[in-house]
């Protein structure tokens, strides 16, 4: 075995919380926290409920706000979602926040029976959505957007940045009902600031335009799909980007008026299974519709995925930004 | 016994043979059901009903009511048996019991049937929401109670300790959970299928005020629902109730113990004769 040297190159991390943000990308601190505590000043009915995970789902920041208005349940997230139906059953509006994977694998029957079905004003947020971790498949949620779209009377949101988190929390807290949202935390990249956007909850978003390419894509699959789109423009290749946070109810009639435009290559990008995702809702609108482009999918594998660096393994799985490049280079030929 | 306690005690003896016969009557539109379960709990729930919680049968909602979370939710037949003796449901609707379109489904859920607080079925999860309704009006600042029933067999579900755990760590003395030994679950016997005792030590272990009674004696039950109401403690209310399935008539206590016993067509009239002969007896 060689002996470590001074050259020896500096490993990148399998971390469980590294930031999704890239070098020298804009950032944004807990924007979920933040828009969360200035939304309770205005709700009184708003409290915060964890499975052991506060620090980590920067519910940390309501918290601290208001301490009177959080309550600890411990790492049991059965209970977790069990006691939020039953604080909303009493007028209360609980946020409630954990990890993806285990609020949709380990609690999945709490949501559906406790909450979805009885239709309550339960929001649930949880970090580490798709592949934002490189600790192997115990934390990743490569799953949970299928598992959650299954869900009757669920609304299901993937945000890009923070600037959608932050417009997010005081709509779905306007929404009457059940939601899952995904949640990035710590250091958020801030990228939609530079687009004339704003989130309309169960509104896609055309962000940018262009004539050759159109990907359809949510969550941080967005933030990738501009950068893409600016690495094209060098090759001459015009790429639009139609931005999907809400992925149900799904805007069908703005999916397929885009989609519906002619020439262009759809391309859904999602950081999520091929399976039962954006990509999937997408192709069965487009089907029943009658509307038939050009369609392509770029999403993780049906796989358990590797642990490692995060930028090692959205290279290895094709969702990084130099990876989409060349994966659409290629599909136009 | 004094005579107010005594005439308390007969006046909840009614309402609990009433609730028997309103079981069997909706067991015999069905021919079927988990009458047995329904039996054995009739007494718990008189005292429930018609002594312990605080609600007005003409507003189910009403913000100042006692809640009662029925979490085994296959015993929907003893509380549409219950809620039809406190007059939250009209007992003409006894004769629509599990069949379509009818507000009173096999399972009992929330959005069908009035006075039925949560939709159960998925074992082990009353508890949970019961804790958060605890949570809830302790938050609102009311006075009311959260009752919980669970059976012996939910002892099996991990979310059961999950509830136990936290109730205690939240201090929630307006919670009172009752537990339905019965033992027997759908394999068999609870204490084959998955050991739980020896059980007032576990439950007071995990810090609750725990006390353990014949549910099918009726000064037990009515003491216990005021202790437990009574308790000047911080502790969440625990009320572990020894039942005999099928109480109250004789031939089916004695019929071979199952998770849902078989009922002939020509009995459940041999079985309303049986209970009428125990109420005069």
């Amino acid at each position: 075995m060689s002996t470590a040297t001074a050259q020896k190159p500096k490993l990148k991390t399998s971390a469980m919380i590294a930031s999704i943000a890239g070098d020298g990308q804009r950032t944004q601190a807990a924007p979920f926290g933040h828009a969360l505590v200035k939304l309770a000043a205005e709700r009184p009915e708003i409290v915060g409920m964890t499975a052991d995970l506060a620090k980590y789902t920067d519910l940390h920041i309501f918290a601290q706000a208001y301490p009177e208005r959080f309550y600890q349940m411990g790492m049991a997230e059965q209970l977790l979602m069990g006691a939020a139906a039953g604080f909303a059953h009493e007028g209360a509006m609980p946020f409630v926040t954990t990890y993806a994977v285990f609020a949709t694998r380990r609690a999945y029957d709490f949501m559906h029976q406790t909450i979805a079905e009885d239709g309550l004003n339960v929001k649930i947020a949880c970090a580490l959505p798709g592949l934002t971790t490189g600790y192997g498949p115990s934390h990743q949620a490569a799953e949970d957007l299928a598992l959650m779209r299954a869900m009757p009377g669920m609304t299901v949101i993937d945000p890009c940045d923070a600037l959608d988190i932050e417009q997010m929390v005081p709509a779905v807290a306007e929404h009457k009902g059940p939601v899952y949202m995904r949640l990035l935390r710590g250091q958020v990249p801030l990228v939609l600031d530079e687009y004339d956007y704003k989130f309309e909850l169960g509104k896609a978003k055309l962000v940018r335009d262009g004539r050759d390419v159109l990907v359809i894509s949510s969550g941080i699959m967005t933030m990738r799909a501009l950068e893409v789109a600016k690495a094209l423009a060098a090759d001459r290749v015009d790429v639009g980007v139609l931005h999907v946070p809400t992925i149900k109810p799904l805007d069908t009639s703005t999916i397929l008026r885009e989609a519906g435009r002619s020439g262009r290559l759809v391309v859904v990008a999602e950081n999520h299974t091929t399976i039962g995702g954006l990509g999937e809702a997408i192709a069965t609108a487009l089907l029943r519709a009658g509307v038939t482009p050009q369609f392509r999918q770029i999403a993780l594998p049906d796989a358990f995925l590797d642990a490692g660096a995060l930028p090692t393994l959205h290279d290895r799985y094709g969702i990084s930004t130099e990876a989409m490049s060349t994966t659409i280079k290629g599909w136009l030929g | 016994m004094d005579t107010s306690v005594t005439a308390t005690r007969a006046k909840i003896a009614e309402h609990a043979y009433r609730i028997r016969r309103n079981a069997l009557r909706m067991g015999e539109v069905q021919g079927q059901g988990y009458i047995a379960q329904a039996l054995d709990i009739a007494d718990v729930l008189a005292t429930a009903y018609f002594h312990a919680m605080r609600y007005r049968p003409e507003d189910p909602a009403w913000e100042g009511r006692d809640r009662f979370l029925l979490s085994n939710g296959h015993y929907a037949i003893a509380l549409y048996a219950a809620l039809i003796e406190a007059g939250i449901v009209p007992e003409e609707e006894l004769e629509t019991y599990g069949s379509d379109d009818s507000r009173l489904p096999m399972s009992g859920m929330a959005s069908y049937t009035p006075g039925m607080e949560m939709s159960g079925g998925s074992l082990g999860q009353g508890l949970t929401i019961a804790v958060g309704r605890g949570l809830g009006l302790k938050r609102k600042g009311s006075k009311s109670f959260v009752y919980t029933l669970f059976s012996d067999g939910e002892l099996d579900e991990g979310a059961v300790w999950e509830g136990l755990m936290s109730a205690a760590h939240h201090k929630l003395d307006n919670l009172i959970a009752i537990v339905d030994v019965n033992n027997q679950q759908a394999d068999g016997p609870s204490s084959q299928v998955m050991a739980f005792e020896p059980l007032t030590e576990k439950m007071q272990a995990f810090g609750w005020f725990t006390q353990r009674i014949d549910g099918n004696d009726l000064d037990a039950v009515i003491a216990a629902f005021d202790a437990a109401r009574n308790h000047p403690g911080p502790e969440p209310r625990m009320i572990i109730a020894d039942t005999l399935m099928g109480c109250g008539v004789p031939f089916l206590e004695a019929r071979e113990k199952n998770h849902f016993i078989r009922v002939e067509p020509n009995e459940w009239q041999l079985a309303l004769e049986a209970l009428d002969a125990g109420r005069t007896a």
